[in-house]
């Protein structure tokens, strides 16, 4: 067997946001890592997500997570030698008047979460539209979190990338991992070409693809891709601070919307589409760009002056329970996960490369990572 | 400078009709795009949003889409694939009234 | 007509001498297709139409070319009412069979057995410091100006770029009465002299070019060639003022004009035959990424047809062919019976033309060697006032050498023109910062909606 093209501490497979930023973090903790990432950086979910860097709506248990997240956040530009266009101008969740009894639970999540650190206020009637004048009348209630915000995903990854390599990462772009193993003490994964890599650790953040690999090591899990739908309008005066979304359990009323500094405003949501991992694509229905038009024009009608000049999507895997696989390999040593974000990985990217950083540097981490188990999925893959 | 920017060459024989742009009554003709309805009046169509100066649009055949301009109710139009029409009140920039404030 | 000839159903998306050649074919053939066009009358761009208003005759608008534009304005005039025509209709994307149309109505999707694509061309830019500036107008534009508005774009009208419209539009400004400051052609002279062998294959449209340059000559106008722009002088609130440029014998020279007609031949207009899938390769001729056909106009994707300067730059004349052949193609692929003589005469003209726009290619090339040298501050992409040198930039501190991901880092093709008039540019700045092949660094994807489309479009028929 030819020898390695590389010997590190810690190889990576997937250079997302999860993957990139695990990189810079074990290289500040000063673990030598070796990033092998498929296509180009940062190009698949975390380069073509809403950018949505909100906390609000996450479950209460992945807060603290969230909040390490916002903590790296707001020093990013200064970590990453970039700007990665954070703006911390606030997040909106409102519901609708068909749903009243989504007020309760907006009052019970706002409690819950005032004790682990994310402060939201009610507004309903009045003072709803008194602040937020783009309201549809279908708009009931509202909860505000000022210090949630967006950032542009498709410079964050490679951001952290370029910041991972400047502290002495390796980064492999278009090396695709087909075989995975370990041998001994230490991991060997193969390249599409060939190539091979060797570390005693793996951590794989492969994204949409990480079941590929998981399952490689006996550990399949019911990952399905699909593809949220974004577009843009052309840009028009900047006048909305915060992100706005909507609760509610209907796949097709869940439209958000964001304006970015420049002026244009990006929407997103409402049914999702089918993505195809395998040929690395994923396109959008027309027909669920008209969904979204429609649920948008709902939620501000405002917008409905505006066109829509552009559409896109991107390739992300989701699990049964909405929540990823984040920690150890349950059958074997050395081998670490963070993938399967379930269409939120984007806020709590940083805080989720940090946290594997520390997770395998220290061996432990005060993130509780109980909830994100992948032997979760034993019984049911 | 008064003076418009398009130079009318011919055609010069058909009913005039009376628009307005940015409150000002403008006079065209029936078979005049927006564009020309504003530009053999005026100069320019809008204001780019990045700071780089006037625009008065730029292709003619609806592909770079440099020439949309504002309806004072806030709708947008295409100044060179529209016609024009009597009575249409339109604004080189965005109408404060048609957009949410911040807050 | 019965309801039978609707099916198998045939879609052709423009109404140039292309696709109403292509319908006339179908028709022949007994089946009615349905024709969409963006305007709201037939003709296409060579043979735009003015408003019903209007009064100049087809000899005052259309030229040596006026008995072709009645032709082919006739020939659809004649089968108007018996396809299925849809006028002021947008086709926005293609998804599963299906197109996707937008107009004041709303929106709708109607399925094909057979799809015809007959989009047209529009201009081809290379950028100039100061091509932002109010009063600058794409050559096309100047064209549509007078065509469609009997308006000239300036009081004073410089001609920049290369490539045989700048000749045509100039003398028809010339002939309409305006003033024409100079023509202004990056092409060098000898360039025609090796572009003989081919241009001979067309001596008819040869022998109408030479005519124009003389007929511009003998009105007093300065027709200099081999020049390099350097810059569309003027400011951000009043517009152009003139033109600087480098002249062949290395001297610089300023010309004062109110407007500038600014292009480098066309580029076809290609959107939908991405976003329905086809297959693209790189002409290395021309230098740009066109979508695969075969010699009758069959793209890669089965049902998916090319015709006109939708698929290749070969003028108006070889689109009306190409339009039949692309009909008789799909005609054929349905199983109907198709003269295999037809085809071989057809096949010959389009070869012709073929060799003639090579010989366009050789005596009019695009400038790309201009990129390399546009200062940092010229705007590359006008839709978001992206310049040289933030690509530059990007190219640089980020290593981004493929254009999508020079767009995604830069913004430059990420506007409202969806890249139409940066694509091309911004390709040859990025393959010269990185020094390497322009092919290499790839083409910008498609993305619908191939125009803007209004957040409150709603379906057909709904309120
Ligand atoms: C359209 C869209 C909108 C979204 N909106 C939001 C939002 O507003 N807010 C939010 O929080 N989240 C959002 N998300 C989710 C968020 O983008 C993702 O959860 C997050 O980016 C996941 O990051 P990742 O690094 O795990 O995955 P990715 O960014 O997909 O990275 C995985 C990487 O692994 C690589 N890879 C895969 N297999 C291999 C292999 N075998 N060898 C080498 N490399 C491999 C891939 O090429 C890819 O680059 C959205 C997602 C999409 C697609
Ligand atoms: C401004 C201009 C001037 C020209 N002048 C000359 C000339 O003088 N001599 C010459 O030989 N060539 C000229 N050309 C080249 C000219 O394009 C072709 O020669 C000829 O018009 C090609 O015919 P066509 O049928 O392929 O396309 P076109 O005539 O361009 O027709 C395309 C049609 O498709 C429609 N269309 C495009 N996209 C869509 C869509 N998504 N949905 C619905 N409809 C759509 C358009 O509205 C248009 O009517 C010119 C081109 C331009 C742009
Ligand atoms: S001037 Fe280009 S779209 Fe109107």
């Amino acid at each position: 067997m030819a020898s390695p093209v590389s010997v590190s501490d810690v190889l990576i497979i997937g250079g997302g946001l999860m993957g990139t930023s695990a990189a810079l973090f074990l290289r500040q903790r000063g673990r030598s890592v070796t990033l092998l990432e498929s296509d180009l950086v940062g190009r698949q979910a975390s380069g073509t997500n809403f950018g949505n860097v909100r906390r609000q709506g996450r479950p209460i248990h992945q807060l603290p997570l969230a909040n390490r997240a916002i903590a790296i956040w707001r020093r990013a530009n200064e970590l990453l030698g970039a700007d990665v266009e954070y703006l911390q101008s606030g997040h909106i969740r409102v519901c609708y008047r068909e749903r009243p009894e989504n007020i309760a639970k907006m009052e019970e999540y706002a409690a819950e979460a005032r004790h682990v650190g994310l402060d939201l206020e009610l507004l309903t009637g009045n003072a709803l539209r008194a602040r937020f004048p783009f309201f549809g009348p279908d708009v009931l209630a509202g909860s505000y979190s000022a210090l949630d915000g967006h950032a542009n995903p498709r410079l964050t990854a490679p951001a952290f990338a370029r910041a991972a390599q400047r502290a002495g990462a390796q980064v492999f772009e278009n090396t695709r991992i087909i075989h995975a193993a370990k041998q001994g003490t230490d991991f060997v994964v193969t390249a599409e070409d060939g190539r091979t890599f060797r570390a005693p650790v793996l951590l794989i953040t492969a994204g949409a693809w990480g079941n590929k690999l998981s399952q490689q090591f006996g550990e399949p899990v019911p990952l399905t891709p699909r593809g949220p739908n974004m577009s843009v309008t052309e840009p028009v005066p900047y006048a909305i601070a915060p992100a706005v979304g909507v609760m509610t359990p209907v796949e097709e009323e869940t439209v958000y919307f964001r304006q970015v500094a420049r002026g244009n405003i990006i929407l997103g949501g409402s049914t999702r589409g089918p993505s195809y991992p395998d040929q690395y694509r994923a396109y959008v229905l027309p027909q669920n760009t008209m969904k979204q038009l429609r649920q948008i024009r709902r939620l501000a009608p405002a917008l409905a002056n505006l066109n829509i000049i552009r559409v896109w999507t991107g390739i992300e895997g989701y699990l049964p329970d909405s929540l990823p696989v984040m920690g150890r390999s349950a059958t074997t040593s050395g081998l670490f996960y963070a993938f399967g974000f379930s269409g939120s990985g984007f806020q709590i990217g940083p805080g989720v490369g940090e946290t594997m950083a520390e997770l395998i540097d220290t061996g432990t981490t005060p993130i509780d990572l109980s909830h994100y188990d992948i032997a979760r999925f034993r019984r049911s893959a | 400078m008064t003076q418009g920017r398009f130079v009318r060459l011919a055609e010069q024989d058909r009913p005039s009709l009376t628009l307005y742009v940015d409150g000002q009554p403008v006079t065209a003709m029936e078979g005049d795009t927006l564009m020309v309805a504003m530009l053999a009046a005026g100069r320019v169509l809008r204001t780019s949003e990045f700071g780089d100066g006037k625009r008065a649009g730029f292709c003619l055949m609806a592909a770079c889409q440099d020439c949309w301009v504002w309806t004072e109710d806030g709708g947008r139009l295409r100044a060179c694939s529209t016609p024009a029409s009597a009575g249409l009140r339109l604004s080189t920039s965005q109408p404060g009234a048609s957009w949410p404030t911040a807050n | 007509m019965a309801d039978r000839e609707l099916t198998p159903r045939i879609v052709v998306v423009g109404a140039g001498p292309a696709g109403v050649r292509a319908a006339q074919t179908l028709l022949e053939a007994g089946i009615r297709p349905v024709v969409i066009d963006e305007a709201a009358r037939a003709g296409g761009q060579i043979y735009r139409r003015q408003p019903t208003n209007f009064r100049r005759s087809h000899e005052a608008l259309y030229g040596t070319e006026a008995a072709r534009a009645q032709a082919v304005h006739d020939g659809f005039d004649a089968i108007a009412a018996t396809v299925d025509y849809r006028p002021d209709t947008l086709v926005w994307n293609i998804a599963d069979g299906q197109v996707w149309t937008a107009s004041e109505r709303g929106y709708a999707t109607l399925a094909y057995d057979a799809l015809i694509l007959c989009t047209g061309a529009t201009d081809r830019l290379m950028p100039v410091k100061g091509w932002h500036y109010a009063g600058a107008y794409s050559l096309g534009a100047a064209q549509v100006a007078l065509k469609a508005q009997a308006c000239a774009i300036g009081a004073r009208v410089v001609f920049m770029g290369s490539g045989p419209l700048l000749y045509l539009v100039a003398s028809q400004y010339v002939k309409a009465g305006a003033k024409v400051a100079a023509v202004l052609d990056t092409s060098p002279l000898s360039n025609r002299l090796r572009a003989a062998v081919d241009l001979i294959a067309q001596p008819g449209i040869l022998a109408d070019g030479v005519a124009l340059t003389r007929a511009l000559a003998k009105a007093g106008v300065p027709v200099l060639t081999g020049v390099t722009p350097l810059e569309i002088t003027g400011n951000a609130e009043n517009g152009v003022n003139g033109v600087r440029v480098r002249l062949a014998n290395g001297t610089e020279r300023d010309f004062a004009a109110d407007a500038v007609a600014l292009g480098y031949h066309l580029r076809p207009e290609t959107q939908l035959a991405d976003l329905a899938r086809c297959d693209f390769a790189f002409d290395a001729k021309t230098r740009q990424w066109l979508p695969k056909r075969d010699q009758d106009g069959r793209a890669s994707v089965a049902g998916v047809y090319l015709a006109g300067d939708g698929a290749r730059i070969l003028g108006a004349r070889s689109a009306e062919v190409s339009g039949r052949l692309a009909a008789l193609a799909a005609l054929a692929d349905l199983g109907h019976k198709v003269d295999p003589l037809t085809l071989v005469h057809l096949r010959r003209q389009v070869a012709s033309y073929a060799r003639f726009a090579r010989g366009l290619a050789t005596a009019f090339p695009w400038p790309h060697e201009q990129a390399a040298n546009l200062p940092d501050e010229a705007i590359v992409c006008r839709c978001e006032a992206v310049t040289a040198g933030d690509l530059r930039r990007v190219v640089n501190e980020t290593g981004a050498k493929e254009a999508n991901r020079a767009k995604a880092f830069s913004r430059v093709g990420m506007g409202r023109c969806q890249g139409r008039y940066c694509g091309h540019a911004g390709a040859e700045v990025i393959a010269a910062c990185a020094n390497i092949p322009v092919e290499q660094v790839g083409r910008l994807r498609g993305q619908a909606p191939v125009k803007p489309l209004p957040v409150a479009i709603a379906p057909e028929g709904e309120e």
